[in-house]
């Protein structure tokens, strides 16, 4: 990519060895990572406050469009949270979810970016701690991504 | 009727076949002489771009402009031909999402230049001469449009009244359009609103006549469709191949399904959704069969499962690049240290 716009907004090499506060969007399914979210919360289980979380439904409310919309107004990484395997609130929401995950994995790395700004984590309504280690893992893991080449739009 | 109203029809980037399609009317373009006299058209004879210049603003009834934005020529002449016209049409898929030439937008100018005048095998260019805006020679300067990095739609760059999406738009579609403007000059119809997308708002599996599971649709392997030699009757995404009608915009009648080929979804998005590449993925996704093993199943073996899918950019946005959330791919500035 050559345009300047490309670049804008994004740290120069003298700024590259500051903090990079990642902007990270937190998608919850209803009935059990949004609940393992709050059980972590009430907990007062530490965490990098760079995750704004929204809560949906269903991990398969999250239309793929989200996600590509998220990366386009500048967010660095995006995570999905829904229920373990067999545990769906809907049966079988969350296998939509990890088809469409992995699928949307393959398409933003054909956009170019780093198909770990993408994650999708199972959480329960009783993993606190699952949900902490999974925020600091991944805001850890955007933080030496570096922020997102979208940033400031193209 | 005294006078006739003025007509032009540009090509921006785009391969020539819209410009054809408005032919392919038959008889209907009696209809359009009747009323009309053709002022510019690059690909049906000369014209001058110093005389649509000189022509005074609004005198032009309707401008089809065709063709995406790739240079600075396109961007110039839609500017031009919508200060000289009082109807702009975006005709075409390149105009209206970017079409073909808008997937050059997973690349850039220098990529692009690299690919053509450097390393293609028939290329002999030691000195990596590339096409500049201005070259002096000894007769004067010489111009040549800037080829841009970014494709961009008709949209993008002027105010524009209908679309009319298709790869081209096909002939009903023309004769709606060349009929809504004749009985809007013979008898003062009124046009349809700003905005109106001349094509239907339903989706092309409405239009399409091949019979589809309606309960429990579920398949099991994805083919590319010459791997199999498909049902004639049955729909073809039931039978596994990627077909982008249930993302797709109709009026086109279903052409390609009907001829055993799959949807490409050059009619874009369908109404209210913005993401066709976004809307064609989360469908293809949900239709993957889920068995009882589902639950054991691991991520890695998902990712296989998905795998089948070729090139989802490709697949799924064979059209509509430019006019996707993202627009274009960006190159990631590497791994840093992580700082705590």
């Amino acid at each position: 990519m050559s345009t300047e716009a490309a670049h804008h907004g994004s740290p120069t090499a003298s700024e590259g060895e500051k903090a990079f506060d990642p902007k990270l969007l937190v998608f919850c399914c209803n009935w059990c990572s949004y609940a393992g979210a709050d059980l972590a919360g009430v907990s007062r289980l530490q965490m990098p406050p760079y995750f704004r979380v929204i809560r949906v439904m269903c991990s398969a409310r999250v239309d793929p469009e989200f996600v590509l919309r998220a990366f386009e107004r500048g967010a660095d990484g995006v995570l999905v949270a829904g229920c373990h395997p067999a545990d769906c609130h809907y049966i079988g929401g969350n296998y939509r979810t990890r088809r469409r995950i992995a699928l949307l994995k393959m398409l933003i790395q054909q956009f170019g970016f780093d198909p770990e700004r993408l994650k999708l984590e199972w959480v329960s309504a009783g993993e606190g701690e699952k949900f902490q280690k999974t925020i600091v893992e991944f805001t850890n893991t955007v933080k030496e991504l570096g922020p997102s080449p979208y940033r400031g739009g193209v | 009727m005294a006078e006739k109203i003025k007509i032009a029809q540009y090509w921006g980037a785009g391969c020539g076949g819209c410009d054809v399609a408005l032919l392919d009317i038959d008889a209907k373009i009696l209809d359009v002489h009747a009323i009309a006299e053709v002022v510019f058209w690059p690909i049906g004879f000369d014209g001058k771009i110093k005389d649509i210049e000189a022509m005074p603003d609004k005198s032009i009834t309707v401008s089809f402009y065709n063709g995406a934005i790739r240079n600075s020529e396109n961007e110039h002449i839609a500017k031009l031909l919508r200060q000289k016209s009082v109807i702009m049409i975006s005709f075409g898929s390149c105009a209206c999402y970017g079409g073909t030439p808008g997937l050059a937008n997973v690349t850039n100018r220098k990529e692009i230049y690299e690919t053509v005048y450097k390393n293609t095998q028939s290329t002999d260019n030691p000195n990596f001469v590339v096409p500049q805006t201005h070259t002096k020679v000894k007769e004067g300067e010489l111009e040549l449009p800037e080829f841009y990095d970014t494709v961009k739609t008709l949209d993008e760059v002027v105010d524009v009244d209908y679309f009319m999406p298709g790869c081209p738009p096909t002939t009903n579609l023309i004769a709606m359009a060349v009929d809504a403007v004749a009985q809007h000059v013979t008898k003062g119809t009124p046009l349809p609103p700003k905005g109106t997308m001349i094509a239907s708002d339903k989706t092309l599996c409405d239009e399409c006549k091949r019979e589809r599971v309606e309960k429990g649709r579920r398949i099991e392997k994805i083919y590319q469709a010459y791997e199999i030699k498909p049902d004639p009757k049955k729909c073809l995404l039931d039978q596994g191949i990627i077909c982008i009608g249930p993302a797709t915009r109709a009026g086109c009648g279903a052409m390609c399904p009907n001829a055993q080929m799959p949807c490409r979804g050059c009619m874009g998005p369908t109404k209210g959704v913005m993401e066709q590449g976004a809307s064609m993925l989360s469908a293809l996704s949900s239709l993957l069969n889920i068995t009882d093993a589902e639950s054991k199943m691991s991520e890695d073996q998902i990712m296989t499962l998905m795998m089948q899918v070729k090139d989802p950019l490709g697949t799924f946005y064979a059209f509509t690049l430019p006019k996707s959330a993202l627009k274009r791919a960006v190159t990631e500035r590497g791994r840093r240290k992580a700082v705590n």
